[in-house]
């Protein structure tokens, strides 16, 4: 069993937990994503998180689906946040039920480090100075070439 | 009600100062512009007509076909466009430069028939600035009134006068179709193009600009940083973009994105796609930001 979700309103664990217990597994772990306060040496007051939706849930599923082929685990099960977060609020939830200890940490850190980098979900920070960001989005953009810039045309043409 | 017969204007009136020659008899691929913007322009409206000003009534490459003198000298674009709705102001015009070497019949088809007569003219947003283009937009005879009063007050933009009056706005189907030249460079690279397009393809390429097919209506979403720089979540446009590389060039130019487009990837219809892949009418096309999730 593997489920991917997303939500707009606290995330609760123990819900969440529940959903892993089998009598086949002896182990138990999980990973809890916190909102932290500094990132990149400024200080963050809130974030945002945005997620195209569909395909956020459908390469979720896909990375469980295959964190459980993988490391042979019983179940997996990740919850993310979308919309306004506070400081020290639950962004991120990820937990794996397997026989033994060590595939379900690996199941664990597998998941979340794929999540990171593959699912459709986007990270807005706030900053103190009253700057704002997209994580991972800004250096791009300030790193890519502009588009050729035309004159519009000329109001004497004719 | 029926929209008033729509009859066709070519402007060239104008003395090309930054080229220092008479625009209307700049060639690509041995036509003249003015051959060229007729030749599109007559089989879709009721009847052409060239604009000239007082000294040019016997320039025989005007003459050669039915003209409209300005009746004021010295306005400009909006100087011919008065004329033509005094000569005949119950039929709409559609206005057009003679300086657009990569106008196709298409754009002209897609005007013609998303126009809204009801309003003061139709127009397509700038590409590049998201202002209205005058040069290329039919105006309502309504707007005759509207443009004696900005001569009144002797204000002489037409572009301004676009955009402080009702005028129904269409996004270009193909977003480089009104790129304009008024450079020797400009002229030059323009001339490349389209001779070798003329060369190495059918009679069409005469007419039409390099990337040219048929029009795809495509859905677009946008997220995250692109969402904010386009400044809309969804749009829908009419292209000739056949793949989502095609496309995001397009958008790029026409929504001001700066990401390039190797830090995106692609999905078609909610699945990650491929860029090079052709895209269907219909298709809705997202093209994903840096992810940050966790």
């Amino acid at each position: 069993m593997n489920h991917f979700s997303l939500h707009d309103i606290d995330l609760q664990p123990e819900l969440l937990r529940r959903q892993l217990q089998d009598p086949a597994c002896g182990g138990y772990a999980a990973f809890e994503g916190w909102v932290r306060d500094y990132n990149d040496g400024r200080t963050v007051l809130r974030l945002e998180y945005e997620a195209f939706a569909p395909l956020a849930v459908r390469e979720g599923e896909r990375i469980l689906t295959e964190a459980r082929q993988k490391f042979g685990v019983a179940r997996a099960r990740c919850a993310h946040r979308v919309g306004p977060l506070a400081i020290g609020e639950l962004a991120v939830w990820v937990g794996v039920s397997a026989a033994h200890r060590g595939e379900a940490f690996d199941a664990c850190r597998y998941i979340i480090d794929e999540v990171k980098h593959r699912v459709p979900i986007w990270k807005k920070e706030y900053y103190q100075d009253g700057d704002s960001g997209w994580v991972n989005c800004e250096r791009c953009a300030a790193a890519a070439p502009q588009p050729h810039q035309h004159q519009p045309h000329a109001h004497g043409a004719g | 009600m029926s929209a008033p017969k729509l009859y066709g204007l070519v402007l060239t009136g104008g003395r090309s100062r930054r080229m220092q020659r008479d625009k209307a008899a700049l060639e690509y691929a041995g036509k003249s512009q003015l051959a060229r913007a007729m030749d599109l322009l007559t089989p879709l409206v009721a009847r052409s007509f060239v604009s000239v000003r007082s000294d040019q009534l016997h320039d025989p490459q005007r003459t050669a076909y039915d003209t409209i003198a300005d009746i004021r000298q010295d306005l400009g674009p909006i100087g011919g466009i008065h004329a033509a709705l005094h000569a005949y102001p119950e039929h709409g015009w559609l206005i057009l430069a003679c300086d657009l070497p990569f106008l196709d019949r298409g754009t002209l088809q897609y005007l013609i028939a998303h126009r809204a007569s009801g309003r003061v003219a139709t127009a397509y947003r700038s590409s590049f600035d998201g202002q209205p283009e005058p040069l290329c937009a039919i105006f309502e005879p309504r707007s005759r009134e509207i443009i004696e009063q900005s001569l009144a007050r002797g204000q002489q933009c037409p572009r301004a006068l676009l955009a402080r009056n009702d005028v129904e706005l269409l996004d270009l189907p193909n977003a480089r179709a009104l790129d304009n030249i008024n450079t020797g460079e400009e002229y030059a690279a323009a001339q490349a193009t389209l001779d070798g397009a003329a060369a190495s393809s059918s009679p069409a390429a005469l007419s039409s600009p390099p990337a040219t097919g048929a029009l795809r209506r495509l859905n677009v979403r946008y997220f995250a940083l692109l969402r904010e720089q386009a400044g809309r979540s969804t749009e829908q446009i009419e292209t000739q973009a056949s793949t989502p590389r095609e496309l995001y060039d397009e958008l790029r130019r026409r929504r001001g994105l700066t990401l390039a487009p190797e830090f995106l990837r692609v999905a078609v219809n909610d699945e990650f796609g491929d860029w090079r892949s052709p895209l269907s009418d219909g298709d809705t096309v997202v093209f994903l930001p840096p992810v940050a999730g966790g």
